[in-house]
């Protein structure tokens, strides 16, 4: 049985800002049978022809700079049942480590055929897949010589309110895990799930290389979508 | 129980979601999906008696602070009580009411967060009362919150809400949104609190 306790605590102090900004008293615990059942449900004619493609939904006079990179996975339930039709919102910093963000203040350039926001529906089984470009690191201010890992921000809104999932994904052997308090909040047995895998099945000749990342949604009930 | 996979851990939302999220909102180039307007300029014909109200309010950090970069989703049924089933969109259409609505709170004054609804009606079997879920990201928050806005108008419904009847009775009135009329607005003011004397009840869905 693997340990299924994987998310950060509220407090962690290591992470400064949770220490003003995370509940002081016990959560309570809905019972199962005042639970939501659903939540609402996007139909693909919602998303824009390039939502998909980062590498191309903000083109101004050309194509944006770095390593173009294609990201898919499949979001699923607990039992490993495909969730179908889940809305994924994206977000990231450009090759150069730079959110196109008002408060943002990192010296690195931005890039004007870059914006760094995306979103794809799951299909049928599931199985979702973007392109965009793989993001720099980052300082921050937590602490001295902060940085962030490589990182895409990922929101999921999956069939059930417990399903509500905000998180981000990083690439495999990144040196700054060590250093970054929000990647060590995780349980040290948990943090692997974060990690995408380089992916050679899913890389496309002479385009772009492939990470795989799969997302697992709290929950195991019958879900009322078919 | 069954062997179950591991579920994929929270990390925080972090300060730079807004051009993603909330783009429209903060006027960036990108199309949103869902905004504070949780129903059609237009009240749609079925609802046409419904009140419509505004949700409006600020998350306070324990130095009593308002939280300027936050990320405030409300899911609520219609005023008949049933939530959303059709899929919403497509996208620049009109969408009627959607009873979803998300809004960050950097952009009004002092990190005030403000969404055009209706006000829901009972959903049948599941509650006493009428209430509003309130789903809450911001940086600093490694995982997301849940909570409950119920109507300090609904005084009867909400002494038999089996939910809100379980909350330590010293802390409901944190679930409570407090109606005002402003300017013949039907306002209801839903202030959140992370630590102090006021601290929000938030909700769990596993032990
Ligand atoms: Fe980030």
């Amino acid at each position: 049985m693997p340990d299924l306790d994987v998310h950060p605590p509220h407090l962690y102090p290591a992470y400064k800002s949770t220490i003003l900004r995370s509940p002081t008293r016990p959560l309570l615990l809905v019972p199962e049978h005042l639970r939501d059942v659903s939540m609402p449900v996007f139909g693909e004619s919602v998303l824009g022809e390039f939502d998909h493609d980062l590498t191309k939904n903000a083109r101004v006079n050309g194509e944006p700079i770095g390593e173009r990179i294609k990201v898919t996975g499949r979001v699923m339930d607990q039992q490993g049942r495909g969730l179908a039709n889940v809305l994924i919102e994206i977000w990231q910093a450009n090759a150069a480590g730079r959110y196109v963000h008002k408060a943002e203040i990192h010296d690195a350039p931005l890039d004007p055929n870059f914006l760094g926001s995306g979103r794809v529906l799951t299909d049928a089984e599931g199985r979702y897949s973007f392109y965009t470009i793989k993001p720099g690191a980052y300082p921050w201010g937590n602490h001295y010589n902060a940085w962030r890992p490589n990182h895409i921000h990922f929101s999921v809104l999956g069939h059930h309110l417990e399903q509500r999932l905000v998180t981000q994904m990083y690439f495999p052997g990144d040196p700054l895990f060590a250093f970054d308090p929000i990647f060590q909040s995780t349980p040290v047995p948990a943090r692997e799930l974060l990690i995408a895998q380089f992916s050679m099945d899913h890389t496309e000749a002479e385009f772009a290389l492939a990470y795989m990342f799969d997302m697992v949604l709290n929950g195991h009930r019958k879900t009322p979508f078919q | 129980m069954a062997h179950l996979l591991r579920e994929t851990p929270s990390q925080t939302v972090g300060p730079f979601f807004a051009y993603s999220l909330t783009a429209e909102q903060y006027g960036y180039p990108y199309t949103s999906l869902m905004n504070h307007a949780m129903v059609s300029d237009q009240t749609p014909a079925d609802y046409a008696a419904s009140e419509r109200i505004f949700i409006q309010g600020r998350v306070y950090d324990g130095q009593g602070n308002p939280i300027p970069d936050a990320v405030v989703e409300l899911w609520q049924a219609d005023p008949q009580g049933h939530y959303r089933l059709a899929p919403i969109g497509p996208r620049n259409g009109q969408p009627g009411f959607t009873g979803f609505g998300r809004m960050g709170t950097g952009t009004l004054p002092d990190g005030q967060f403000r969404f055009t609804t209706l006000k829901p009606g009972v959903v049948a079997g599941a509650n006493a009362a009428p209430y509003i879920n309130v789903t809450l990201f911001m940086r600093g928050s490694l995982r997301g919150l849940f909570t409950r806005l119920y109507f300090s108008d609904e005084v009867d419904a909400n002494a038999q809400d089996a939910l809100l009847n379980s909350v330590d009775p010293a802390r409901r009135h944190t679930l409570l949104a407090h109606r005002e009329d402003q300017n013949g607005q039907l306002t209801y003011t839903f202030n959140l609190h992370m630590q102090g004397d006021n601290e929000t009840v938030f909700f769990a869905f596993a032990p």
